[in-house]
């Protein structure tokens, strides 16, 4: 384009509206950016504040509600006798083999996923970070169940592991293993072994992406400058990259944690015929109908993530953010 | 006499490019050395080599005499101020500033205590509880700046450390450092792609370009006798003229350098000099920069601000003292 055509464009300096509704409307969403912003989140404001938010609220009140229990009717007085019932030696029990469980799986995800999060942050480029994805999500991609009953088999006493481990001479270590006491069992599909290994793998992905978003996020040279200033590979991991990697590995653990606090499906399939919260809370509100005693039982991993929260904060998890 | 750092043939390849080639290097212990160059010239790459972030692919490197090869960062008594700082975001300033005395195991009254004295050396005393994005872009170099010092390096590495400042703190920052460097008299070693920083900080310069060392010396050396065309250029932008034109003025087929200061501008159209063409001219406040065409050849002359100038495309005549043609080594 020449200077001269330049200097006889014939468009002027202001465009005309495009009109009609939608250039109306455009144009005023431009103008009030707050209004587009109130419109945009009124639904899921909506959805959140009454359908969520209301129905927890709706199950939290029946916690405080009691079981009459020669009728088996809910009587709707206000009472914290059904909290009391949580302290029962056999419900205690549950609770302490959920929070047990879930702390466990929440410490050897943590401990699996951060190499491989640190390997994709760090190191994967291009396809290779592709692949990360690909492989991370893949197993979120096939039916829960499915995943589940696929760990039987390779668990159970004809399965593959027991075939591969026979295969290697190494029957042994397992036997050993199971004939420990709580950790063992008949096999590996029905003991609190394999519930761990099977939570473990299905919670994994909700882990390393956290931590791997967490790691993405600290600059390369943070670690170079820690080496400069004397610190060995060790120092540079506690005092650089864990801690700003922590909120990543705290996000990760509220994921693990409390998915493990409330599943009812893996150790129901695999594991042992003592119960999880989740599975408590279903028979409860199920087959004994003690709606009160399942909406008691659903409180506890609230509380208990309300305070591991709490810890976390308290212990700086979250002064890296 | 020891050098403060010796490199001896070192070269790093990354795949087929060659960011460091065959590098000879020394530096004097207690000497500001800069080294410059454009981007991609491999200052960066020798600055890494000497912390130790990066490993020569041929060569051989010694601090201080003790070789260096094979020997991680965190066993250098080197310490770096880097290009962004990299201050650690979870730490307060004066963690930040004790963390290399922390790593060697110094107990915490002591070292809190030694960083309290190399922030006040910054001048930043009192900011020891502000977190690193509290600060602004000049105090967080300053902090950088401590968390170095108070190790007490042997050498002390400055990757374009005021690259991000604007002009007023930079110049600030320049005339800081040099007498920091000549209180402390530690070996300091900066990388910088701005001529006029590297002239006016350092006791001698390295002019790298294409992973090459140019030219070593002094500001005065590198800017008055530049040995090759590519220094003459870079170095204040010098009159890079081709051997034809030096033959007619010193009687010999070279290429010559002639600063854009010494060339002398009148309107007289007589005389026994260069006749040139104005092409253009750049105010820049004290002096004008103006370009100039004889026949053919692009030249740049530096007149005060002030001088009268003739019209643009006006015939000139340029004259200039013999003694101001440097001839350059470089072959015609």
């Amino acid at each position: 384009m020449t200077i001269a055509a330049l200097n006889s464009n014939p468009a002027p300096a202001i465009l005309p509206g495009s009109g009609g509704m939608r250039g109306a409307l455009s144009d005023l969403f431009w103008r009030r950016p707050k209004l587009l912003l109130l419109l945009m989140l009124l639904p899921p404001v909506l959805w959140l504040g009454i359908v969520y938010i209301g129905s927890l609220f709706a199950l939290l009140a029946q916690s405080f509600f009691s079981i009459d229990e020669f009728s088996g009717l809910i009587n709707r007085e206000f009472t914290l006798k059904t909290y009391g019932d949580l302290f029962q030696a056999a419900n205690l029990d549950i609770i302490l083999r959920t929070v047990t469980m879930a702390a466990l799986v929440t410490l050897a995800s943590a401990i699996v996923a951060f190499p491989i999060a640190y390997y994709a942050a760090r190191y994967a480029r291009g396809r290779w970070k592709a692949l990360f994805y690909l492989g991370v999500m893949l197993p979120l991609w096939s039916s829960y169940l499915v995943k589940i009953y696929a760990w039987k088999l390779i668990l159970a006493k004809e399965g593959i592991l027991t075939w591969l481990l026979a295969k290697l001479n190494l029957l042994w270590l397992l036997d050993g293993w199971l004939s420990l006491p709580i950790v063992g069992g008949n096999s590996l599909s029905v003991s609190f072994t394999g519930t761990f290994i099977v939570f473990v793998y299905v919670w994994l992905p909700f882990m390393i992406l956290p931590v791997q978003a967490a790691l993405e996020r600290v600059p390369g040279n943070l670690v170079e400058a820690s080496f400069d200033l004397g610190a060995s590979p060790g120092q540079t991991f506690r005092n650089v990259l864990f801690p700003l990697a922590l909120p990543g590995i705290v996000a990760g653990s509220i994921f693990t944690f409390s998915l493990t606090l409330g599943d009812y499906i893996i150790p129901q399939i695999i594991g042992t015929s003592r119960l999880f919260i989740g599975q408590a809370v279903y028979s409860q509100q199920g087959t004994a109908g003690n709606i009160p005693l399942a909406a008691a039982f659903t409180v506890v991993p609230i509380v208990i993530m309300g305070f591991y929260l709490w810890g976390a904060k308290r212990m700086g998890a979250f002064d890296a953010l | 006499m020891t050098s403060a750092v010796s490199f001896r043939q070192v070269s790093r390849h990354f795949g087929s490019v060659r960011a460091v080639d065959a590098v000879d290097l020394d530096i004097v212990p207690g000497e500001f050395f800069a080294m410059l160059g454009p981007s991609g010239s491999g200052k960066t790459t020798c600055l890494r080599l000497i912390a130790g972030f990066e490993q020569p692919t041929a060569g051989s490197i010694s601090i201080f005499g003790e070789r260096a090869e094979g020997v991680p960062p965190y066993r250098r008594n080197v310490n770096t101020v880097f290009q962004d700082y990299a201050l650690f975001p979870h730490l307060n300033v004066l963690d930040n500033v004790a963390y290399g005395l922390m790593v060697k195991g110094v107990g915490k009254a002591e070292r809190l205590k030694a960083a309290d004295e190399a922030l006040s050396l910054v001048r930043l005393p009192g900011y020891g509880a502000r977190r690193p994005g509290q600060l602004s872009g000049g105090q967080r170099q300053r902090v950088a700046l401590a968390r170095a010092l108070v190790n007490q390096p042997k050498v002390l590495l400055l990757d374009e450390p005021l690259g991000a400042l604007d002009l007023k703190l930079r110049e600030n920052m320049q005339e800081e450092l040099k007498s920091l460097q000549k209180v402390l008299g530690i070996t300091f070693v900066f990388v910088t792609h701005d001529q006029g920083e590297a002239l006016s900080m350092a006791d001698r310069v390295a002019v790298f370009n294409d992973g090459r060392i140019m030219q070593v010396g002094t500001p005065e050396d590198i800017y008055q006798r530049p040995r090759t065309r590519f220094v003459a250029d870079f170095v204040g932008s010098s009159n890079v003229l081709p051997p034809d034109f030096v033959q007619r003025y010193s009687g010999q087929h070279r290429w010559g350098s002639l600063r854009p200061e010494s060339i002398r501008v009148s309107n007289a159209t007589s005389g026994d000099g260069v006749t040139a063409r104005l092409v253009g001219t750049n105010y820049l406040g004290a002096t004008t920069r103006l370009a100039l065409d004889a026949d053919g050849l692009r030249l740049h002359a530096m007149v005060p601000a002030g001088t009268a100038l003739p019209a643009e495309g006006e015939a000139v005549t340029l004259t200039f003292n013999r003694e101001s043609l440097h001839l350059m080594d470089e072959p015609a």
